[in-house]
């Protein structure tokens, strides 16, 4: 879909740039005329939501950082001062706090969206492994920004997350805890890793802005996917992005601000931890160390396992594995609207990430229904490897997919009034 | 025709000589960016803490700070001491001593765990992910890391759980009968 151009400058300044920086042609071709499958529902708006996220995250941030201090001894001094002090101080962070739970949830129903339409299938691979590193990118974001607090789940999440690295110690003696002494720049997190966290986490933001904008380029070569998986065959399959897509991203752009600023004026702490109002101690570990929500399913995962290095590995593979998906799936249908079969084991992967969440969420011997929930992560975790690397493989082989429509246009507009019989 | 491979092969040459040249100083430039995130020799310069025993009666623990980690020094009873003799070193997952006052590979007993039987002196850090275990919780007595469940013995050795290794015994020495210094 990215054929030829249909831009015409009408004025002599617009021929003028247009012949020395042609942006308004991109502008013009990537967002007004752009042609887009007639067929995209809601699920199809988070691609703007996110865009959006971004740079809330960012504005916010930047102004956060005028007022933050990344030192160990002055850190949740100033934090404080930012929530009690600064005019509007609490308005900026807890936009910027429940930002990123906001950000993850659109990334997770963008993400979701993408694996039941089969979005990342040929020719859409790279944008897939792109949205991958964007989403790896978002974590080790969120991970800096959740230190800087410099309270207690700031400190041992630190601690934990950098300790993962001294796992390497059972491959090469030593090595690992060489690297976790570089990230820490001292014997434990301390001064000089608040310091570095703060710098990388003001610089990440920017980075994934660029892979959005590859994102964004990948996507405009072959287009959309839409909800039939099927391919655009005409141009009555398709509607310009402005106005049909603009107004409806902006639509529901404000559903999700409504719900967002919700959460930022009636239950700001709601994704908190109530131990990160504690400054950081480095003599006291919190009872439980809990990630941010958007994390717990890892967190499970990790912690299933009884052996450190393989946890390592299990936490590593399960977000590696998501580069693979692309061949993983082995059907020729893209959508599970057309797939029975894997529409089902499709939601039961979508539970299964519920469930390793609230285990995540959990102490470790706690248990439910009698069950500890350390096996129940087990089983979860040994699903979530098993829906994509045996049963997306099996499963694209043995389904017998339903009878694919003939376009987008007929599925949406009727089949065709006289349709003789064959 | 010689002239033409004479030429070539030296214009491959200066190829490769000028990447290997480049190669050699992209490396000598990325060599302090990379070094300047370790441990300064300032950072590295610390530090030996004085840890003064006699408030800590049979039975206690106090946790002190140690190079940015906590030091667990456990004033261990005859049971828990005991208890500790009593296991076979065939039986723990790790069976090295972990001791930076004893050799490598000096074996788990509980003697190699400490200098002084009733005096057991650690880094309190869970040698699976790095957080601070608690004291007297456990099915062993000895330490219980609650973030990921590791437990350790009442010589801090690792029984059950993630973490691979015991706690590590700090490098120590008793400089009277009540006071040690560490480091």
């Amino acid at each position: 879909m990215s054929g030829q151009s249909t831009y015409t400058p009408k004025t002599g300044l617009e021929k003028w740039i247009d012949q020395r920086l042609p942006l308004p042609r991109l502008m013009h071709d990537t967002m007004t005329t752009f042609p887009t499958p007639r067929n995209l529902n809601i699920w199809y708006t988070f691609g703007g939501i996110l865009t959006f996220c971004l740079g809330v995250q960012i504005v916010t941030g930047i102004v956060l950082a005028m007022h933050y201090v990344p030192n160990a001894d002055l850190a949740f001094d100033s934090v404080e001062s930012i929530m009690r002090d600064v005019n509007y101080g609490w308005l900026v962070r807890y936009i910027h706090s429940t930002g990123a739970s906001m950000f993850f949830l659109a990334v997770y129903i963008h993400m979701f969206r993408g694996l039941y339409y089969g979005s990342y299938k040929a020719p859409r691979e790279l944008i897939w492994i792109i949205g991958v590193l964007i989403y790896v990118l978002m974590m080790a974001t969120a991970f800096f920004g959740y230190v800087l607090p410099w309270g207690q789940m700031s400190f041992w999440g630190a601690t934990v997350i950098t300790s993962l690295f001294s796992s390497i110690d059972q491959v090469i003696p030593h090595l690992g805890t060489a690297i976790t002494t570089w990230l820490w720049g001292d014997f434990a997190v301390g001064d000089a890793t608040l310091n570095r966290f703060f710098s990388l986490h003001y610089l990440l933001p920017f980075i994934i802005a660029g892979v959005v904008g590859l994102h964004i380029w990948a996507l405009h070569v072959p287009g959309n996917n839409n909800p039939l998986g099927i391919d655009v065959k005409s141009p009555q399959d398709t509607v310009p992005f402005h106005p049909y897509y603009t107004v409806k991203d902006a639509f529901y752009l404000c559903c999700f601000v409504v719900l967002f600023a919700v959460f930022v004026f009636y239950a700001p702490d709601f994704f908190g931890n109530p131990d990160n109002s504690i400054k950081a101690n480095p003599l006291v570990t919190p009872p439980d160390i809990v990630p941010e929500w958007y994390l717990l399913p890892f967190y499970a995962m990790l912690r299933s396992i009884p052996q450190k290095l393989l946890g390592v590995l299990v936490l590593v593979g399960s977000l590696v594995t998501l580069v693979f998906i692309p061949w993983l799936d082995t059907s020729r249908v893209r959508s599970c609207r057309f797939r029975p079969l894997m529409k089902q084991f499709f939601w039961a992967f979508a539970v299964d990430c519920v469930i390793l969440g609230y285990c995540g969420s959990q102490s470790v011997d706690a248990t439910a229904f009698g069950v500890p929930l350390v096996w129940v992560a087990r089983l979860g975790t040994l699903y979530y490897f098993g829906y994509f690397w045996v049963l997306m493989p099996i499963i694209g082989l043995i389904e017998t997919p339903k009878k694919l429509p003939a376009s987008i246009a007929q599925s949406v507009l009727g089949e065709p009034a006289a349709a003789p019989a064959e | 025709m010689t002239a033409t491979t004479v030429d070539v092969t030296r214009r491959d040459f200066l190829y490769v000589a000028t990447g290997a040249m480049g190669g050699v100083g992209v490396v000598a430039v990325a060599w302090p960016f990379i070094d300047q995130m370790n441990p300064s020799a300032a950072v590295l310069a610390l530090s030996s803490t004085e840890v003064d025993l006699s408030p800590v009666a049979v039975g206690q623990q106090v946790v002190v700070k140690w190079r940015g980690h906590p030091l667990f020094v456990r004033h261990r009873n005859a049971k828990e001491i005991a208890d500790a003799k009593a296991v076979a070193v065939s039986d723990l997952p790790d069976p090295l001593a972990r001791n930076a006052n004893l050799p490598d590979s000096a074996p788990a007993t509980d003697a190699n765990r400490e200098i002084k039987a009733e005096w057991l002196i650690l880094v309190g850090v869970c040698t699976h992910l790095g957080c601070t275990p608690t004291g007297f919780e456990g099915d062993y007595g000895g330490w219980l890391c609650h973030c990921h469940g590791s437990q350790y013995d009442t010589a801090g050795r690792i029984r059950k759980g993630p973490a691979p290794q015991n706690l590590a015994v700090p490098p120590y020495s008793f400089l009277s009968d009540t006071r040690i210094k560490v480091g």
